[in-house]
């Protein structure tokens, strides 16, 4: 996190030989500074202001204003109490890995980040909560949260300031829905990860009915490089003409040459992230289509590569930025496969709490397979549809099901010829060509 | 009978918490630590100890897919079964473990060496295919022959 000028304030810093930054390497590189700016100088609605102006958006997916969410979670004279901050660290999405990233490489980061949120909502503790298998965070947060407290960034009267913020870490236990915000506060209250109802919203009422602010892991990460550095410094930070301030860390798997992540202007185009970085498709291998940011953003087409990679552009060829880590479809590769991997986790990981959920998600794996198997009907094309309409939007407490619905709609969408040809020819041409 | 230790060990999860009620998921990750799985037998001390119905303490563990309520093997396998890992040899990776083990997700080995279960993407996806074996997380094995070399360090 040099001063200004660097382009990678998330990952420039990292050490070449992956072991996480000690705290003294992360105050070389300007760490906590930002902290101290934010407790000795600023007030809470300053801090809040100043996100705000970065035009810093959610991480985890949706995109949402970060200091737009902050500003709703009421002042002490409105609500009295404890109030919390969590980090959500759950990434079970699958394709998504840059959470871990930057866990694993800088924890005091990721803390900062949380300190600083924290005096901008007014909270006195916090949690991280990770997914249990990530132990090679857990070690470093454990050993960052330790260091941070001796050093008196966390704990009582931080810095003299007379402000109190305590965080803590939370491994989980498995299943995608504990990274839904409110599944994720149901399981830190020791319950089934099953989501609440909406409103009221977590700023209001989260962990243990209090005010609660749940950001993602890069998300909070973002923050101390703004206050450091300044909004305006942190939009300029992005690729000219994007609406999305800073930069975001990008990742590409599949069939590609170098299957990696890097930190990247945000609004960097799809085409250049998948052939300059990622090297491009690897030898004999041609691309079909990819999923840009996880397995709950619908698919693209080659066609599609030449968009920015950032919230509002992606959304102009019918998909979605996600969490910007891309998952390609090669030509080797039976789309119904893919399809069917991805509804099998969905169905898995329902809650069970809704109807088209619950009932609906099975019945896709079931057909699916059918039509893998060679005892499909065409007419369950159709059926898949209607069935990704009833998953969407609007008829379910969360966003799993309508994330299951995204690739499954674009998917048979796209692929319908694919699909025809597994009913038509009574199984998998790519099963056929590979068996012996 | 919860042991001394696990006692020590829950009390240590349920301090930054309000009650121990609160931190059942944490209390139960320490008696599946010391015993490997968590029995109906287990289930109920612990949740005398933390002033919970043993069905009350059931529905959570049971949601939690790393909560084992049966007994597993000294070592579990989870493989990955994510998207980015299935386009890069998940496939053949579960196929030439289920044949070298002999058992398929749920199963364990005869002598109790290894449980094989799916899990879902596991947030390495740029060394896929993966898979994790006690907390150790194993990526690129592609071919699957390469995972013979890493089952030998697991007795
Ligand atoms: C089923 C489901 C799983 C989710 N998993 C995660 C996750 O693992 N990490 C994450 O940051 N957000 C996840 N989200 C999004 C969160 O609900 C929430 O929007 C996010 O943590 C907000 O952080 P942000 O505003 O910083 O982006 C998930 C959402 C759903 C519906
Ligand atoms: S959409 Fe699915 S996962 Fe979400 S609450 Fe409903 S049943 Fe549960
Ligand atoms: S899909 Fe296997 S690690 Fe992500």
């Amino acid at each position: 996190m040099k001063n200004g000028g660097n382009e990678k304030p998330l990952t420039g810093d990292f050490r070449a030989d992956g072991m996480p930054l000690g705290i003294r390497e992360y105050e070389k590189a300007g760490g906590y500074l930002a902290l101290r700016r934010a407790m000795k100088e600023m007030s809470p609605s300053e801090v809040t202001e100043e996100v705000k102006a970065s035009r810093l958006r959610g991480r985890g997916g949706a995109g949402f204003p970060t200091g737009l969410k902050w500003s709703f979670v009421p002042t002490d004279r409105k609500n009295p109490g404890p109030k919390y901050i969590m980090a959500n660290a759950d990434e079970m999405e699958p394709g998504s890995f840059k959470d871990r990233i930057l866990m694993e490489h800088n924890p005091h980061m990721l803390i900062e980040g949380m300190l600083i949120a924290a005096h901008a909502i007014g909270a006195g503790h916090g949690f991280i909560f990770l997914r249990m298998e990530y132990w090679r965070s857990a070690r470093a947060i454990e050993r960052a949260l330790a260091e941070a407290r001796e050093k008196n960034y966390m704990g009582e009267n931080i810095l003299g300031t007379g402000f109190n913020v305590d965080l803590h870490l939370h491994t989980s236990a498995g299943r995608y829905m504990c990274g839904e915000e409110t599944g994720l506060l149901n399981a830190m209250e020791g319950k089934r990860a099953m989501p609440r109802a909406k409103p009221p919203y977590p700023q209001t009422s989260g962990f243990m009915g209090r005010p609660t602010v749940v950001n993602n892991v890069e998300t909070l990460c973002s923050v101390p490089q703004i206050i450091r550095n300044g909004a305006e410094w942190y939009r300029g930070l992005s690729v000219n003409g994007s609406q999305d301030g800073g930069t975001k860390i990008y990742g590409v798997s599949g069939k590609v040459k170098r299957p990696g992540a890097w930190e990247l202007p945000m609004g960097t185009m799809a085409r250049e992230i998948l052939e300059e970085h990622a090297g491009g498709m690897r030898e004999g291998h041609r691309l079909r289509a990819l999923i840009p940011g996880g397995a709950s953003t619908p698919f693209m087409l080659e066609e599609h590569l030449d968009v920015r990679m950032d919230f509002d552009s992606v959304q102009s060829v019918g998909s979605r930025m996600g969490t910007g880590t891309m998952i390609i479809l090669d030509d080797g590769t039976c789309p119904v496969g893919m399809l069917i991997s991805l509804q099998v986790f969905y169905a898995r990981e329902s809650c069970g709490w809704c109807t088209p959920c619950r009932e609906g998600l099975p019945w896709v794996v079931h057909a699916l397979k059918a039509i893998e198997a060679g005892e499909g009907r065409m007419e369950d094309i159709d059926l898949l549809l209607e069935q990704a309409r009833l998953l969407g939007p609007g008829n379910t407490f969360c966003g799993l099901a309508p994330g299951a619905a995204e690739p499954l709609g674009s998917g048979v969408r796209y692929f319908r010829d694919d699909l025809e040809r597994h009913i038509r020819e009574k199984g998998c041409p790519w099963k056929k060509t590979k068996s012996p | 009978m919860l042991s001394e230790a696990e006692i020590r060990e829950i009390e240590g999860e349920a301090k930054p918490y309000a009650s121990r009620k609160v931190a059942c998921i944490g209390a139960l990750k320490v008696v599946q630590k010391h015993r490997g799985w968590v029995s109906d037998e287990a289930l109920r001390d612990l949740a005398d100890h933390l002033g919970m119905t043993p069905d009350e303490l059931d529905g959570v563990a049971t949601f939690y897919s790393l909560i084992y309520r049966r007994p597993v093997g000294r070592h579990v396998i989870l493989v990955c079964d994510g998207l980015s890992c299935y386009n890069v040899g998940y496939e053949d990776l579960l196929g030439y473990l289920s044949k070298r083990l002999g058992i398929g997700f749920g199963g364990t080995t005869a002598d109790g060496r290894f449980t094989l279960l799916p899990v879902a993407c596991i947030g390495v996806c740029e060394s896929a295919p993966a898979l994790i074996i006690d907390e150790d997380v194993h990526g690129r094995l592609e071919p699957p022959e390469k995972v013979e070399e890493i089952l030998k360090r697991y007795e």
